[in-house]
């Protein structure tokens, strides 16, 4: 009786799992389908197949500037925090000082008031610092990270003081023990935030869609929206699925490749 | 001398014993600053500003009256109802069954083996994407008539259906897309604390005769109690800011049927620049988050043990 629940179980969330494979299955299918096929929907299709539509989309979009922007953008965005997160971290995690708890329920506010959010005082406070319409400009809302230091705090804390106090022994000051003891020990955590950082900026879409106006400035996820806005006027499906794949496939294929990695930064996002 | 200290006496600054007191915030302050600075600027002034605005009316030549008149104007508005309401049917429409399903996934595929792993890296990548990308595809998929769906919908005898333009529809496909990405992120984390529930309490159970939906509801549902006390605000948070897919497929319509709380505030913002009805749209939009945010931390409260 209990083995055939177990099977069961297993046969919905397969069906489940394979329903949630279809747009997937199709983007794959349909962009190696040259031309116009009647059948496009088809996940089966006999044919012709070539790599028409990624040569299509490579051409028609601006992809090596997005991916450029979108690089420089993530890149940016994750060393100004690694560099914020470690030293908030480093005062929470081990100085003593009045209204600390205080301080630092202040700071995790920023987990619910996302920049997307607030849009509109976000943007004007871009332009009066003459950010608007730059890479630093969609950068800079996310420079301090609530939940980096959130994270940070408790790694620091996990890390036995002994090690802090034979450097100290040593003369070492707190940027060279940030530095060169603690943050080491705390590769793990900052492996974890990277994953975590660079996934949602790769993928946001509202805050740079606002942030900037001209073309040369955008990223992947609002070129894409204007890419496809154009070649679904045209029902060139196939070279849709060709662009969402070129801005879907970077993070897709290192989520494949260090599977573990990733889902087990994930879960600590919302844990630690 | 305390530890920080002795750190910093190390450094360039001398130890002047009659400034002690004064002296043991240049380390806090210093570290703390480069946070605060991007904080002020992006979290918490915004908050006191989108205030400000949200009371400055008839603002004429630089200056302005303070008074509700935005607030009358928003809540006399029947596309901010209409937002309003569809936020809430899209909140409860994404996250109860996105949640349920994640459990329910979570549950079915706890043991790990390759069949298992396989199953859970499929539902879990469209996390992985951009909500455009994703709308890109669904853009497709819902087509009339060509798109995927009517595709196999029409061998099964099913006619052509207008999934974004009916105003019946839209606003559940727009939230079917919303639970196809989101439930792997939640089912990591229902996997994660499945993990602590202690495997012998459920075989005890068990061998007490209690079936699978007594052992679910008395042990494992109170147990994951955390879980849910830190997913709930997360979803709260997707619920208010997930609308890419809004702004790429549907643009609130067809008739205001798919327009959200955060549509709504970038449409009077970027498209009709009327930044007062924007303000006070934003200043609900953000205490309904923090009151309903604050409903949950109280459950993180009780239920999380923080290491120290």
């Amino acid at each position: 009786m209990r083995a055939d629940g177990r099977l069961w179980a297993l046969i919905a969330a397969s069906a489940t799992a394979l329903m949630w494979a279809v747009p997937f299955a199709w983007m794959a299918v349909a962009s190696l389908r040259p031309g116009v096929p009647p059948d496009i929907a088809s996940l089966t299709p006999s044919g012709p197949f070539g790599l028409s539509n990624f040569a299509e989309a490579w051409t028609s979009g601006s992809f090596p500037l997005w991916y450029l922007n979108t690089l420089l953008m993530c890149g940016g965005i994750l060393a100004v925090q690694l560099v914020t997160i470690s030293m908030a971290g480093y005062a929470f995690a081990r100085l003593d000082f009045p209204g600390r708890d205080l301080v630092f329920a202040l700071f995790l506010l920023q987990l619910l008031l996302i920049p997307p959010l607030l849009i509109v005082p976000n943007l004007a406070t871009l332009v009066s610092l003459h950010l608007y319409d730059t890479l630093p400009g969609i950068m800079a809302p996310y420079f301090a990270s609530a939940f980096g230091v959130f994270l940070m705090r408790q790694n620091f804390r996990a890390i036995p003081k002994d090690f802090e106090e034979a450097a100290m022994l040593d003369g070492a000051g707190v940027p060279v023990l940030i530095r060169h003891v603690l943050l080491p020990l705390a590769r793990p955590g900052l492996v974890a935030f990277a994953i975590v950082s660079v996934t949602a900026h790769w993928n946001e879409f509202l805050w740079p869609l606002m942030a900037v106006s001209s073309p040369k400035n955008q990223v992947l996820t609002v070129g894409l929206a204007s890419f496809t806005s154009g070649a679904e006027a045209g029902s060139a499906w196939g070279v849709v699925a060709a662009g969402t794949f070129f801005v879907a496939a970077p993070l897709l294929i290192l989520f494949l490749v260090f599977q573990r990695r990733f889902i087990s930064s994930f879960v600590y996002s919302g844990i630690k | 001398m305390s530890i920080e200290e002795r750190a910093l006496g190390a450094g360039a600054v001398p130890v002047i014993t009659a400034r002690r007191r004064s002296y043991r915030w240049l380390p806090v302050v210093t570290l703390l600053a480069p946070s605060l600075v991007f904080l002020g600027l992006f979290t918490y002034g915004p908050v006191l500003r989108v205030l400000g605005e949200s009371f400055a009316v008839g603002r004429f030549a630089g200056e302005h009256a303070i008074g509700l008149g935005n607030y009358h104007r928003l809540f006399a508005d029947p596309h901010f109802a209409r937002a309003a309401f569809n936020n809430v049917v899209f909140a409860l429409g994404t996250i109860v069954p996105s949640l349920v399903l994640a459990l329910a996934l979570a549950l079915a595929l706890r043991d790990t083996n390759r069949f298992t792993a396989l199953l859970r890296t499929l539902v879990v990548m469209p996390l992985l994407i951009p909500l455009v990308a994703a709308a890109a595809l669904f853009s497709f998929i819902l087509l009339p008539g060509d798109g995927l769906l009517d595709f196999y919908l029409h061998k099964l005898g099913i006619g052509m259906v207008n999934w974004l333009g009916d105003t019946d529809l839209a606003l559940g496909s727009v939230i079917a897309i919303t639970v196809w990405k989101n439930t792997g992120y939640y089912m990591l984390f229902f996997l994660a604390g499945l993990a602590g529930v202690p495997q012998d309490l459920l075989d005890a159970a068990t061998i007490d005769g209690a079936g699978a939906w007594r052992r679910l509801r008395s042990i494992t549902l109170p147990l994951l109690g955390p879980t849910f006390g830190f997913i709930v605000p997360i979803a709260l948070v997707n619920a208010l800011t997930q609308i890419d897919h809004v702004v790429t497929m549907t643009q609130g319509g067809p008739s205001d049927a798919t327009n959200l709380l955060l549509y709504y505030i970038y449409q009077q913002a970027a498209q009709n620049y009327d930044t007062g009805l924007a303000s006070a749209a934003t200043v609900i939009s953000v205490a309904a988050l923090l009151s309903l945010s604050l409903i949950s931390f109280r459950l993180i409260e009780r239920g999380v043990h923080y290491e120290s």
